[in-house]
């Protein structure tokens, strides 16, 4: 399934949060505790989503279609609901993740980047 | 902890936390497990900033969100946004413009520095009821023994008020203006726009100075910076304008332009009967009104032992400058905002029926919308945001409506305080017009629309009928209307009765026809009674020769314009007693005064030339009644003054004091009988002219006249005694056009508001109506029905609304010049206008229920 590309580019620039739970369900499904934990872990605890902008953004992004709420038959806990990545939401990702590593090759261009110190 | 997260989840719309709230307690309680003491601090202050940080913007996504909504439905349904808005302007805009009128008048702080402090002094009664403002003028003598006696003033100062001649060069202009002594104008405190205040220790050789109002250098100067050191004619005398005052001074009246200095010398306090002052004062550090009343009063005591003569029965009205109007004025305004609030209810009760006949009529839709998964309380917010748009709108239209009211209640701004005669728009105006927003929308938008969330039922889905309990309560709600309405109308019809009573008080004189302008003879160059005779003389003959005049006379006062000059007389072998029952009004007239004032002549003679050297006085009916009961005045002898003088005619009795208030007995003398005195204020000055043809038509010859016999002696005050006497019902005629606008804006929201009703009843019941004229129902009697519905209402509310009305009008009992509360004329016209409203308000439904085709309703079902 393709997506109209004016449909993806419309959501350009993603908000950070958005793109780090986008970035944590593109390895699999998780419930909103999961996403917060593991967003921690893979940005070395630099990134830490507060509970009221983890959900607001959550919302957000299930009203654009770009996650969804998936039917899971056992849960450990029968409140916590999983989400996992769309199509549409994996293709956002994917462009969003193409404009920053353009931004960052026209740095790269200007000298700006800098080593990993 | 979690506890007080708990708490901050409350912030979030109430659906996002029914959705997240459980996950994010648990993801912040699992992250706070996970720390220390100070970590956890850190993480709640945290968590609190996240909460308003997401909460506001989710909030404001909701209310986009119904507001594009709710303009979409109101677009579908422009009649009724209109309606309510325009219903919520009309209570918004009357309660705005009533209670800023009446906070402007009753509780604003006058615009001077430290308004709290300012007082006035006057002269009035030793004795009795001293009435409110200014009861009597003081003498200079006086005012500088009040100046001098006390320490409770920091400063007191008097002045006189007048009008005077402007001459600049252009067209001369009569001014109101007031002289005031060097203290006035630096203890009121306000200081000039431009200049300076007068020189105080100006002495006399010195040209006089003007300080003029703001109004007066924008009209008269065109705002010319360089006004300051003109030179201007006052009566003609050369002053130099020295300062000009800003907009807002209004001191001491609503009118004065100019400010002139008024100097005292020494032979100005030599007679303590001779008063024209008024005095202004600043109560001293921690002095109250009352020690200085107190003060006062010491000083009274010694005054009066001191000079018997002239302060024998002279006291004090002494009194904060800000309650400087009557308290009929303040019952007015308390009246205006009671009829506001029984606006505002009426004007809820139709929203709330409004917005109630729109609830049934959107069922359907709200229960799809429940259906659909939309919560009770996504539901209810929904309408609410509806009735908040609505009412924002209505209220700002609101303010516009109050705006465009002000120019009718500025009749109720007395002209008595130094304000202005409109509040203009402030922020307390807004403020108040918020609250009274508030009050309609929330109060009354909200609770239909909250029964309206809680009712999205099934029911409704499946076609049921609003319930009849709902019908019920909406004909209560008219019927409140209905009481309302009928409160307005008795109030304002009572104030209408009141002003024709009043009106058909007899003043003992006939008014039309009558010209009067005022020349004040100046002293010493009139101080002797030959002369003044002599020039009165050679007016009234030419004035009495020109076409159309019929008599002239000059009198020391006209009625109800000089309301004093007040004298006591007693009989021969009586003691002189100070109470009431032997004071008389008393005037000094030259011949032909009663003929020119139509004062019937009952008996005897009017005065003649001739009476200069005889000791006769002409008397008024009650004068005779008082002193000679049941028998023939004339030619009985009365003491005034210590002289005896005999009655020769006996005319027709006048209400000096105006038509609402009792007056003495009028005694007349002959001009001549003041003698030399150098007082001027007994002296003859009124022209009393009366016509066959316009009044004001003969002005111009008069005025010839004047300018021929005397040409230095200004005429002025010109007007006619209809005028004179217009000005005695003006207010009143003021307060019945207030209240009886507020009656017919009350009587078309309750006539809507039946016509809505009944209506909507029409509507619901075209299939109960198609059936019945399909069996043969008479349609006329279908179209009765429809109109009884309407009057049961009506009698519903006119029964309680007449009760609460009598209770009303007993409050307002000091205006309505004793037409009783319970006025049949009022009542009965009362129930006529509102069976004539509610048989307008039922037509167009009872044609419209008349018009049902049974064929296409029963094709519809």
């Amino acid at each position: 399934m393709t997506h109209a590309r004016d449909d993806i580019d419309a959501l350009l620039p993603l908000p950070t949060a958005a793109f780090h739970i986008l970035l944590v369900l593109s390895t699999g499904d998780r419930h909103g505790y999961g996403i917060s934990q593991d967003v921690e872990a893979a940005t070395d605890g630099a990134v830490r989503l507060a509970p009221g902008t983890l959900y607001r953004t959550i919302q957000r992004l299930l009203e654009q279609g770009l996650i969804t709420e998936r039917r899971v038959a056992v849960t450990v806990d029968p409140r916590r609901r999983v989400y996992g990545l769309t199509a549409f939401g994996r293709a956002v990702a994917g462009a969003e993740s193409s404009r920053l590593a353009e931004l960052v090759r026209l740095a790269e261009v200007a000298g700006l980047l800098l080593e990993p110190s | 902890m979690t506890r007080l997260y708990r708490i901050l989840l409350r912030l979030y719309p109430a659906g996002f936390r029914r959705e997240y709230g459980d996950e994010m307690a648990a993801l912040f309680a699992a992250r706070a497990s996970a720390e220390g003491g100070a970590g956890r601090i850190r993480l709640l202050a945290g968590a609190a900033a996240d909460t308003v940080a997401n909460a506001v913007p989710l909030h404001v996504e909701m209310l986009g969100q119904d507001l594009r909504y709710t303009a979409r439905t109101l677009r579908r349904a422009p009649g009724f946004a209109l309606t309510a808005i325009l219903v919520t302007a009309i209570a918004v805009g009357a309660n705005t413009a009533a209670f800023s009128v009446a906070d402007f008048v009753l509780l604003r702080p006058l615009p001077f520095p430290e308004p709290e402090t300012l007082v006035r002094l006057c002269a009035g009664p030793r004795t009795g009821p001293v009435g409110w403002g200014c009861n009597n003028q003081l003498s200079p003598a006086d005012y500088r023994d009040f100046r001098d006696q006390t320490s409770s003033f920091a400063a007191l100062g008097a002045y006189m008020r007048d009008a005077v001649n402007l001459v600049d060069g252009g067209e001369p202009a009569r001014v109101p203006t007031a002289f005031v002594t060097s203290e006035v104008l630096p203890l009121v405190g306000v200081r000039p726009l431009l200049g300076t205040w007068h020189e105080p220790d100006a002495d006399a050789t010195s040209m006089p100075t003007v300080v003029i109002g703001h109004g007066l250098w924008q009209s008269r100067f065109g705002g010319d910076r360089n006004v300051l050191g003109r030179i201007v004619g006052l009566d003609g005398a050369a002053h130099a304008v020295v300062g000009v005052m800003p907009p807002e001074f209004r001191f001491p009246g609503r009118d004065v332009q100019l400010w002139t200095p008024l100097r005292l010398v020494e032979a100005d306090f030599e007679d303590r009967g001779n008063n024209y002052l008024e005095a202004v004062g600043r109560l001293a550090d921690g002095v109250t009104f009352e020690q200085a009343r107190a003060d006062l009063d010491v000083i009274v005591e010694r005054l009066a032992r001191a000079y018997p003569e002239t302060n024998e029965e002279t006291g004090v009205s002494f009194f904060r400058m800000r309650e400087e109007f009557s308290p009929r004025n303040r019952l007015m305004l308390q009246a205006l905002c009671g009829a506001a609030l029984c606006i505002l209810l009426l004007a809820c009760a139709n929203l709330a029926n409004l917005l109630l006949a729109r609830a049934s009529v959107r069922e359907r839709e709200l229960a799809v919308r429940a259906a659909l998964g939309a919560g009770r309380e996504r539901l209810a917010r929904q309408m609410i945001t509806e009735s908040i748009a609505l009412a924002a709108v209505g209220g700002a239209a609101g303010v516009l409506v109050a705006v465009l009211m002000f120019p009718l209640l500025s009749l109720l701004v007395p002209s008595s305080l130094p304000i202005g005669s409109v509040p203009g728009l402030n922020l307390r105006m807004l403020a108040l017009a918020a609250v009274f927003t508030a009050l309609t929308g929330i109060g009354f938008g909200v609770a239909p629309a909250l029964r309206a969330g809680g009712r999205a039922s099934l029911d409704a889905l499946r076609g049921g009928r609003a319930g009849a309990h709902r019908q019920r309560y909406r004909a209560v709600l008219v019927a409140i209307e209905v009481g309302l309405c009928v409160v307005l109308l008795v109030s304002s019809g009572l104030l209408l009765r009141a002003v024709l009573r009043v009106q058909s008080v007899d003043a003992g004189f006939r008014a039309d026809g009558v010209l009067t302008l005022r020349t004040v003879l100046p002293k010493p160059e009139y101080g002797s009674a030959e002369k003044r005779d002599r020039f009165y003389g050679d007016v009234l003959a030419q004035v009495r020769r020109l076409p159309g005049v019929r008599s002239a006379a000059y009198t020391s006062g006209l009625p109800m314009v000089m309301t004093g000059g007040i004298a006591r007389v007693v009989l021969p072998g009586q003691e002189v007693r100070r109470d009431a029952d032997y004071r008389v009004s008393r005037r000094y007239v030259t011949p032909g005064y009663f003929a020119a004032l139509g004062v019937p002549l009952l008996a005897g003679r009017d005065l003649e030339d001739a009476d200069a050297t005889r000791s006769v006085a002409v008397v008024s009916e009650s004068f005779a009644e008082r002193y000679w009961p049941g028998e023939d005045a004339l030619g009985r002898a009365f003491l005034f003054q210590g002289s005896t003088r005999v009655v020769v005619g006996v005319v027709g009795d006048i209400r000096v004091r105006g038509l609402e208030r009792e007056s003495e007995p009028q005694m007349y003398l002959p001009s001549s009988h003041i003698g030399d005195t150098p007082l001027s204020f007994h002296d003859p000055k009124e022209l009393v002219v009366r016509t066959a043809g316009s009044e004001l038509a003969l002005v111009p010859a008069v005025r010839d006249i004047i300018r021929r016999v005397d040409p230095d002696q200004p005429v002025s005050d010109v007007r006619t005694l209809s005028d004179v006497l217009a000005t005695q019902t003006a207010p009143r005629h003021a307060q019945v056009r207030v209240l009886a606008a507020l009656a017919i804006i009350a009587l078309l929201l309750a006539g809507l508001g039946i016509h809505g009703l009944l209506a909507y009843t029409v509507a619901q019941q075209r299939h109960d109506i198609a059936v019945r004229l399909a069996l043969g129902a008479e349609p006329a009697r279908i179209a009765r029905n429809v109109v009884r519905n309407g009057m049961s209402i009506v009698l519903l509310g006119v029964v309680p609304g007449l009760l609460v009305a009598v209770a009303a009008a007993g409050s307002m009992r000091a205006l309505l010049f004793g037409v009783p509360t319970l006025d049949p004329v009022t009542i009965v016209a009362t129930v006529v206008v509102c069976i004539a409203m509610a048989a307008t308000g039922a037509w167009l439904p009872a044609r419209r229920a008349l018009r049902v085709s049974p064929m296409s309703v029963m094709r519809a079902e």
